[in-house]
């Protein structure tokens, strides 16, 4: 599903979620609690993009009950050893007119350079079906928080994202 | 993600080198916040520093994820783990002070991938329902899984003996044996469907958190890809396939055959279903045996040479046994499940040691019998290459007791107990067509 803006952010955390293996994403429940998921953050260029299997599909309930979230890229590890820091926050919407047979399909390029292995997992799918079945979950930023050097004592360099309309 | 308490919480989050700290912001948005650990001690976690801009309200709720990856290059990544604590914030300076009260977490080390997924099956049919949609397969991987299709080496193996025999004999018919194995392919198929809807039915399949491909049931009802209406549907098709041409054969052959059928159709519908439930009490594995070894053979050698042999019945007996033995073997990871639902196969009731011990006892018995075919005048000299197949039982028997504990590690071990079976029965045939030649 593409969209007729574009959001441009900072070329730093653009790149922190071109490298990241692994990023949080914070949900809030229907209490207000924040609940974290460590998830493969694929960017398309203008959206934070995560593909949730049916399976753990707890997180995508609370998404369409509050559609407030924040990712968090905090682990060098999972990020090639690239020592910044970022929280984005955004509003999330699960694309669940997809069908989750076939939604992820056109992920799969973005997910396949952060997990080779993912191309294995798929020709078994027969194995694994439930896992194949998956609804995306596409995060548009409202706002950046960034640390270079990812010393959070610090304060962040704040940024709102500029969109360009038809972009 | 699985309940954990909060102070084996608190402790396992010491060993990762930060936390994500989150709160809700004024604007309603979560923030999440990269922290290091401030104290290595004590009931609260203590956090931070963190810069002035991003502390939480004092004694708001707040959640901590301590997250960790390996990359592997390549590949993507593994020794996935992960804790949540969840608590009240108290802000000491440039320190966050946490009491957690709630907690939950998932190690990869300690919860496979596969069972993490499949306990929470529930979950995700659960949600599938809510939004309208349904999980689904292609045709053949539908049918591949629901038939359990690999499977039918157990009815080719028999079935290919008998007609061999029956040309050593010099009375094989090819029309007849090919009738005989659609016929017994069409059983086997009903057997393993029926199976599926009898332990949907007893709730056995959907307690086992540790299926294999070897294992735990196609698992086709519980993922929600065939409905168990359909199943049984398909499981009386098959069955009426078998019954037909077994009555064809009953009436054109020999009607010993109808004998032949019954007893195939008391042991195969009887494995799970009411009222024998055989494989319940224990009984599961004489009852491969026998339907899979002798029963088999000597049907199909009847009903090809309208004669009965008792040499077919000799010679499939190892056979018979080293398909019980599959079956022995893949109930080990199954047995937590089975003993939970009251399905005390053999391998819930014994010990360990004298599962493993059994293996040996039966394999060895297996393989005397084919030694002592020629030996005794039974079968042809060169059936003795079907020892070969015992290098496949002591591949299996060796780690056996090692990995008795570990589903998925046991995945290799039932994989060579099948080849064994496989390929004891194909040399057995091959022995019988070297007679034949030479």
């Amino acid at each position: 599903m593409w969209r007729m803006s574009h959001i441009a952010l900072p070329p730093e955390v653009e790149e922190l979620l071109r490298v990241a293996l692994v990023a949080e994403l914070t949900v809030l429940n229907a209490t207000g609690r924040p609940i974290s998921y460590p998830l493969i953050p694929l960017w398309d260029g203008s959206r934070v993009l995560f593909t949730s299997a049916v399976l753990f599909s707890r997180k995508l309930e609370h998404i369409k009950a509050n559609p407030k979230v924040s990712v968090s890229l905090s682990d060098p590890l999972a990020m090639g050893g690239n020592a910044d820091r970022a929280v984005i926050q955004g509003n999330a919407v699960v694309l669940d007119s997809e069908d989750p047979h076939t939604s992820f399909d056109r992920l799969l390029p973005m997910w396949r350079e952060k997990e080779p292995v993912i191309d294995m997992f798929v020709k078994k799918r027969f194995g694994i079906p439930l896992f194949f079945e998956r609804h995306t979950i596409e995060v548009e930023p409202t706002k950046v928080l960034l640390w270079r050097g990812g010393d959070t004592s610090r304060s962040p360099e704040v940024s709102i994202p500029r969109v360009a309309v038809g972009a | 993600m699985a309940g954990l308490a909060v102070a084996e919480a608190v402790s396992r989050s010491r060993t990762y080198p930060h936390g994500v700290l989150s709160y809700v912001d004024p604007d309603g948005y979560p923030v999440s916040v990269a922290v290091p650990h401030a104290e290595d001690t004590g009931a609260d976690l203590v956090l931070g520093p963190v810069s002035r801009d991003l502390l939480p309200p004092e004694g708001a709720e707040v959640g901590v994820i301590f997250s960790h990856i390996r990359p592997q290059p390549g590949v993507g990544y593994d020794e996935r783990r992960y804790v949540n604590v969840w608590g009240p914030a108290r802000v000491e300076g440039g320190l966050v002070r946490v009491s957690p009260a709630k907690a939950s977490g998932w190690d990869e080390a300690e919860t496979p991938f596969f069972e993490y997924a499949e306990r929470n099956v529930a979950a995700g049919r659960e949600y599938m329902d809510k939004t309208g949609t349904r999980p689904r397969l292609s045709a053949f991987w539908t049918v591949f899984l629901a038939t359990r299709l690999p499977f039918l080496t157990a009815t080719v193996v028999p079935v290919a003996l008998a007609g061999a025999i029956a040309g050593h004999d010099g009375r094989f018919a090819l029309g007849w044996w090919l009738l005989c194995l659609l016929a017994a392919v069409a059983a086997h198929l009903g057997i393993n469907v029926i199976n599926d809807v009898a332990d949907a039915d007893s709730g056995s399949d959907s307690a086992n958190v540790n299926p294999t491909p070897f294992s735990g049931g196609s698992r086709v009802i519980q993922y929600g890809l065939v409905s168990r209406r359909t199943m049984a549907l398909t499981a009386t098709g098959l069955y009426a396939l078998a019954g037909g041409i077994g009555i064809v054969l009953a009436a054109t052959r020999s009607t010993q055959l109808l004998w032949v059928g019954a007893l195939a159709l008391v042991l195969g519908y009887g494995y799970t279903a009411r009222p024998f439930r055989f494989v319940h009490r224990g009984l599961g594995e004489p009852v491969v045996a026998l339907g899979f070894g002798p029963v088999m053979a000597a049907g199909t050698y009847l009903a090809v040479t309208r004669a009965f042999s008792w040499e077919s019945v000799y010679a499939s007996i190892p056979v018979g046994l080293l398909t019980a033995m599959i079956l022995y073997v893949n109930q080990v990871p199954d047995r937590p499940a089975d003993a939970a639902t009251g399905k005390r196969t053999l391998i819930v009731r014994w010990p360990k040691a004298r599962v493993v011990a059994g293996y040996a006892a039966v394999c060895a018995v297996a393989f005397a019998l084919v030694l002592a075919g020629p030996l005794l005048g039974i079968t042809p000299v060169p059936t003795l290459l079907a020892l070969g197949g015992a290098y496949w039982a002591v591949q299996t028997y060796r780690p056996l007791a090692e990995r008795y504990e570990l589903p998925y590690a046991l995945i290799p071990l039932m994989q060579s107990n099948v080849v064994c079976h496989l390929a004891t029965g194909l040399l057995l045939v091959l022995g019988y067509l070297l007679a034949i030649v030479f």
